[in-house]
Order: structure tokens, then C-alpha cells, then sequence
């Protein structure tokens, strides 16, 4: 990609402790986070992340609890100070910002949803979400009408007066994405915005993510410990493990083509039809006339074992937009919907 | 010949000894042990190993007279505290000043005003408090009673008391403890003295009081209580502070707050449910201590209360007393129901 990221986060270290600076050389040389806490009683909280995020993208990092996920995010927005590295936002270095330059960054350009919620409780619904207004400087009344309209836009129309106590916990994140969108800030980042929800709720918010993105075409950085969440919202994803990122990329290529026993792991659960998509593996197109019908590059293959009633002798002629882009062999299709070792990967491919 | 004649004999501190023999006047007790022993010449006998007293300063000052005593040694304490009383009256007179004025000024006031005005108006207060009918009838049969057995006034003065000094005590109260919130090692240092204003027998610090300001100042008894009640509206507030949610605080940081915004925004209203819990127990400890100060000339029921202990006139004694606990219970009531608004308001 040739466009420069909107944010870039370049060998970032994080390590918890009395003397963190002097662990650094430690970690250089290779020592790992269990024998660092046990040697000298530091945490390491991440070591050499290095992840680029496109404008306009989710990027979702995902990784178990304790891989310190909410540490990554926490050093966009400088929550965190980090023990050595870089993070570029429009091309500036947030480490280099003092006091008001961060502030600015806080109040205009990154906004941020909670696990929790972490809404004002003595404050109504439709003061939380103009709270960044207020926060900036901005009257009573300004933060009204920035905040009423989103409240609406995620579903909330009458419930401007009640306290968030009185809102169930999805009521409440909406209050939170309201609150968020309204800074119109470019950069959303969300910290398990929707683990604390039940399943269907959940479902329902992802939704509303997505289509709320395909208006706004925001760059958020989405943190769940959720793969299926991971894979329906991430356009780019990121596997942290121990504090390290084990791989990154483009979701469907992780899910064919995992390079570590963790992420193989992770991957082995999923139902892989419904979230492995034909542009995933399809083959280019070779000449061939024959074809059993039209299908589109994404639609998932729970879709074409349906159209094929189960045949694997068919082949498919794939389009995207309305031009031919592949074709699709039923048989590498079956043969994508086993889980592939790390160890022989390329076998597939 | 007394007991430690052989310690100074060793040490060779004779001499230093006889030096200044001719000794201080005599202390009581040894008066009365000399008059005890004039006729039986015992002067002279050795103490028995049983009987050897501890080596205290008295002791010691027989076997050598430039010890000094233990009497001499508390005259140093006071000669000290004297020296350094006028300096400090210096500075702390015109700081506690506006304590006297508004003392003695609300005094003043809510006797000034008639009684068919003041009630009334108490009642109102009680209403804006605590939204509570039954309260307010509970203090308005209170006070008829109060004033129907003649104690409206005393009753009214210790009220009047009380006000001024739970606002004193919530004017310099909260910002303590918000400063003990926010720095550490504040807090390490304020604790221990928050822990002695407590823990210290109420007329220990009503000595040095009485000394530095004169009885007829009401600022001395003002101090007093203002010292003793102020303790819990600072550890509440510290408390309050300490104890608000970590994610709100940081979701204000996030939105970029300054520290002003997030003080007044969201960490004091956070907090105002045990800053109230604080004021509470603060009415209640001056409550107390405004009986105790009618010792250094507080007005009000506790003057009854002490002329019923003097003069040993068992009914005024327990009349007022019941008086006090009424208003106890009135203010506690009052505050505690306006504690519970304000924590509908605002639960999580
Ligand atoms: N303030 C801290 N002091 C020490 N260790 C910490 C601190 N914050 C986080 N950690 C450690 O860093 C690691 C990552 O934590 P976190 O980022 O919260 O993980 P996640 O969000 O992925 O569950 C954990 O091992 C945690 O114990
Ligand atoms: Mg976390």
C-alpha cells in the first residue's frame, strides 16, 4: 500500500516496574516475559510492536486476556507513557507532544469507548454524549445539538433524560459510541467496546459498527479477545501474544495460513465457512468456459456449499462488481474447511 | 543519704554535684517526708535493696542537687510554651478572627429574630433539605416543645453553634482532604495529626486553647470544636476522591480534560455521597464538643447541662440533656436525609 497510515506504531516497548529503562537491554537480548518477571520482577507489557493502521480501517487487535492489549491501545492516546518507541499520528510523533499538544489530540483527533462504559453517572444520557463538547469549551447547548443527532443515529431517540443507570448495558455502550462519535474525531479506539454485552446484543452492536462505518469511514482500533468478533470487523488483524504481535495481516490470510501453534488454536474453533470468503480461495481465472453458475467474490462459502447442494465436482465463475475475477474449485473450497497446521502451510495455497 | 548517693560517688560527679547545694525550694512531698522523719533521725539509715526507688529526676535530685527536678522540668514546658505564645497569637489572632465575627454574629442573628420567624424559616430548611413532610413535622413538634419548656434560646444558640462551625469546618475541610487525595505523601503526613485530633481527650487541646485566646473570645470554643469535628469531612473527602470509579477517570483523560475539569466535573460530584456521609458525622462531633466547650463559655444547652452537674440540679441536667439529644437526632435525621437524595441521584 502507498498511502502513508494514519497511525504507525514503530518498535514500541512497554515494561512495567521500578527501573523499566534498565530492563530495556535485558528484552534486546531476547529475555522473554516470564523470565523477566521472575529475574527481576518487571512486567513486560509489550515488546517491538510494530503495526500500521490505514485510514478508513478497522484494525483489530486481538489476543488473549493478559497479552496486553488494552496496554497497546492505551499508548495511542498516551494513557500510557511507553519505555521506548514511536507512535505517528498524520505523520507526528504523540511522544513528542507536551501537555496542550496532547490534550488537542485527546479533545479532537482520537476518541475512545470503554469495556466499561465508563460513563458520567451523575450526568443524563444526552449530557454524556456532548460531554467532549464541554470538554473542549464548548456551551450547554452546542453539546445538545452535537449530541442528540448521533444518540438518534445509534437508536437512543427518547432516552435523552434518563440517567445511564436506567439504560441496560447496550444501551449504555450505544451511549458510548454516541459519545465517541460525537467529538467528530478521525481515530475511534475501542477496548472491548462490546465484551461486556450478552451474544445477541453483541451481534447487534457489531452491526451497527459497521454500518455506522461505512458512512463515516473512520480509522478505529477495535480490541476484543474474540475471533469471530475479530474476523466480522477487522479489515486488518493483529495477534498479540505475551505482549508480542505473533502475525498480522489481512484476516482471511491469517485464517488459511496461520504461522503459530497460538493463532492455530484460536483458529481451530471457528465455524471457517461462514467466515472464509470465495476471493480467499479462488483460483485465477484460466480459460476455462465451463460453469455451474455466477457466484460473487464475498460471499462466504457456507453460501456455495448451499448452491452446490454439496457437489464437489463444481466449478464457479467468480465476480466482483460485475467483472470476472476467478474461478472457484468446489474441491479447494472443501479443502480450505480444514484448519491447516502452520507446520505445512503452503500445502493448501 | 539517699538512694543514689553511690551512682554519683562512681561516676565521680561529686563535685558537679555540691556545687549548687544550696538546692531549689524544697517539693511537697518532700516537706512532708521531712516533717514525717524530723523526730526519728532515720536520716541516716540505708534503704533496703526492696525499697529502691526508680531513678526518677526527684530521686536522683536527693542524691544530687543539679538534677533537676521533675517540677522544674514542666516549668520549662510552660516557660516554652509562653515564649512561644505571643508570636503565635501574632499570626493566628487575626487568621481566626473571622471565626469570632461569624460566631458571635450568627449569635446575634438567630436571637435577634423573633422566634415566629426563625422556625419557620428552619422549617423551610428542613423541607429544601430533605424533601420530607414527616420530617419536617418531626422538627417543627420539636422545637414547639423546646420552646414551650422554656428552652427555645439555649436551644437556638447551640444551633447557631453548629452552623458556623460545620461550615468552617466544610470550608477548610474539603480542600484538605482534596489535596490529601492527590498527592501521597500529603496524606502520610496529615493522617497521624487527623488521627490525634481524634483520639486526644477532648480538654487536652482545650489547655493550650485557653491560654492563647481569652475566655470571653468566642473563637476559643469555636477552634475547639472546629478542631475536634473537622476530622471526618477531611478523611471523607479523601476517601470520596480516592474511591471514584478508575474508568470514569480515565475515560475523562481520554476525552482530554484538564485537571480543573475533571476535579469539578466529575470527580467532586462522584464523591459528594461521602463528602455528605463526612458533613454528617462533622454535625454530630460538634454537637458533642459545643457541650463540652460551654466549659470555656460556649452558650447554649450546655451551660444548663454543666450548671445541673455544679450545682448537682438533677432535673435541669437531664431536661437540657434530652434537649440535646433531640437535636441530635433532628440534624442527623436532616442530613442523612438529604444524603440519601443526593444518592438516588446520582447511583451507578
Ligand atoms: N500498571 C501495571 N503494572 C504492572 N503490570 C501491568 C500493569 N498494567 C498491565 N500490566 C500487565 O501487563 C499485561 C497486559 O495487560 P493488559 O494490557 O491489561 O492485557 P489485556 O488488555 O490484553 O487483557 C498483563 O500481564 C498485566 O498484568
Ligand atoms: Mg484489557
Amino acid at each position: 500500500m502507498s498511502k502513508e497510515p494514519k497511525v504507525s506504531i514503530r518498535g514500541l516497548y512497554k515494561i512495567f516496574g521500578d527501573d523499566p529503562q534498565a530492563m530495556l537491554p535485558h528484552v534486546h537480548s531476547g529475555m522473554g516475559k516470564p523470565e523477566l518477571l521472575e529475574k527481576y520482577n518487571h512486567v513486560l507489557g509489550l515488546q517491538d510492536i510494530n503495526v500500521d493502521m490505514q485510514a478508513g480501517e478497522i484494525t483489530v487487535i486481538m489476543g488473549l486476556s493478559g497479552s496486553g492489549k488494552s496496554t497497546l491501545i492505551r499508548h495511542l492516546n498516551r494513557l500510557i507513557e511507553p519505555t521506548s518507541g514511536e507512535v505517528i499520528v498524520d505523520g507526528e510523533n504523540v511522544l513528542d507532544y507536551d501537555e496542550e499538544q496532547l490534550r488537542n489530540l485527546r479533545r479532537n483527533k482520537m476518541s475512545m469507548v470503554f469495556q466499561k462504559f465508563a460513563l458520567l453517572p451523575h450526568r443524563t444520557v444526552l449530557q454524556n454524549a456532548g460531554m467532549s463538547r464541554l470538554v473542549r469549551g464548548e456551551d450547554e447547548a452546542s453539546a445538545e445539538s452535537h449530541g442528540r443527532p448521533w444518540l438518534q443515529r445509534v437508536g437512543l431517540d427518547g432516552y435523552e433524560d434518563h440517567y445511564p443507570h436506567q439504560l441496560s448495558g447496550g444501551m449504555q455502550q450505544r451511549v458510548g459510541i454516541a459519545r465517541a462519535l460525537a467529538s467528530d474525531s478521525d481515530i475511534m479506539l475501542m477496548d472491548e467496546a462490546f465484551s461486556a454485552l450478552d451474544p445477541l446484543i453483541r451481534t447487534d452492536m457489531q452491526d451497527l459498527l459497521l454500518e455506522l462505518q461505512k458512512e463515516l469511514q473512520k480509522t478505529i482500533v477495535f480490541i476484543t479477545h474474540d475471533l469471530d468478533e475479530a474476523l466480522k470487523l477487522a479489515d486488518h488483524l493483529v495477534i498479540l501474544k505475551d505482549g508480542y504481535v505473533v502475525q498480522q495481516g489481512e484476516p482471511q490470510h491469517i485464517l488459511l495460513n496461520p504461522n503459530d501453534p497460538y493463532i492455530e488454536d484460536f483458529v481451530s474453533d471457528i465455524n471457517r465457512a461462514r467466515v472464509l470468503r470465495v476471493r480467499s480461495v479462488m483460483s485465477p481465472l484460466n480459460g476455462e468456459t465451463e460453469f455451474s453458475g455466477v457466484v460473487d467474490a464475498n460471499d462466504n462459502l457456507e453460501k456455495l456449499i448451499e448452491l452446490s447442494e454439496g457437489d464437489t465436482s463444481h466449478n464457479f465463475k467468480v465476480q466482483k462488481d460485475g467483472e470476472d475475477v476467478g474461478i472457484l474449485h468446489m474441491k479447494d473450497l472443501v479443502r480450505a474447511l480444514v484448519p491447516t497446521r502452520a507446520a505445512e502451510k503452503g500445502a493448501v495455497r | 543519704m539517699a538512694a543514689y548517693d553511690w551512682l554519683f560517688g562512681a561516676l565521680g560527679l561529686k563535685d558537679w554535684c555540691e556545687k549548687d547545694a544550696s538546692g531549689g525550694p524544697m517539693t511537697m512531698a518532700q516537706l512532708l517526708a521531712k516533717s514525717g522523719k524530723d523526730g526519728g533521725g532515720g536520716e541516716g539509715a540505708p534503704v533496703s535493696f526492696w525499697d529502691t526507688p526508680f531513678p526518677s529526676l526527684d530521686t536522683l535530685n536527693e542524691s544530687c542537687s543539679s538534677v533537676a527536678r521533675t517540677r522544674d522540668m514542666t516549668t520549662w514546658v510552660e516557660n516554652l510554651f509562653l515564649s512561644v505564645k505571643d508570636p503565635l497569637k501574632v499570626v493566628l489572632d487575626p487568621i481566626s478572627q473571622p471565626l469570632s465575627w461569624a460566631l458571635d454574629g450568627s449569635l446575634w442573628l438567630f436571637q435577634t429574630v423573633p422566634w415566629f420567624i426563625v422556625i419557620p424559616l428552619l422549617l423551610l430548611a428542613v423541607w429544601g433539605a430533605s424533601r420530607s413532610w414527616k420530617l419536617v413535622g418531626f422538627v417543627a413538634i420539636s422545637f414547639l416543645f423546646l420552646s414551650f419548656i422554656d428552652h427555645y434560646v439555649p436551644a437556638i444558640q447551640t444551633l447557631s453553634i453548629i452552623f458556623v462551625c460545620t461550615g468552617f469546618s466544610v470550608l477548610l475541610g474539603v480542600p484538605i482532604g482534596i489535596l490529601m487525595s492527590r498527592s501521597d505523601r500529603f496524606q502520610r503526613v496529615s493522617l497521624p495529626v487527623l488521627d490525634m485530633l481524634q483520639t486526644l481527650p477532648t480538654f487536652v487541646y482545650l489547655i493550650p486553647l485557653i491560654f492563647l485566646f481569652s475566655v470571653t473570645e468566642s473563637k476559643l470554643y469555636g477552634i475547639a470544636i472546629i478542631l475536634y469535628a473537622i476530622v471526618p469531612v477531611i478523611r471523607l473527602t479523601d476517601l470520596g476522591i480516592r474511591l471514584v470509579d478508575q474508568d470514569v477517570i480515565e475515560a475523562a483523560d481520554a476525552f482530554g480534560m484538564t485537571d480543573k475539569q475533571k476535579l469539578f466535573g466529575v470527580q467532586i460530584p462522584l464523591a459528594m455521597p461521602n463528602i455528605m456521609a463526612g458533613v454528617n458525622q462533622t454535625i454530630m462531633m460538634s454537637l458533642a464538643m459545643v457541650v463540652i466547650a460551654s466549659l470555656v463559655s460556649a452558650p447554649g444547652l450546655g451551660v444548663l447541662v454543666l450548671r445541673g452537674i455544679r450545682n448537682l440540679e438533677l432535673g435541669v441536667g437531664l431536661v437540657s440533656g434530652f434537649g440535646i439529644v433531640l437535636l441530635a437526632i433532628l440534624l442527623d435525621r436532616v442530613t442523612k436525609a438529604s444524603l440519601g437524595r443526593i444518592n438516588t441521584a446520582q447511583k451507578d
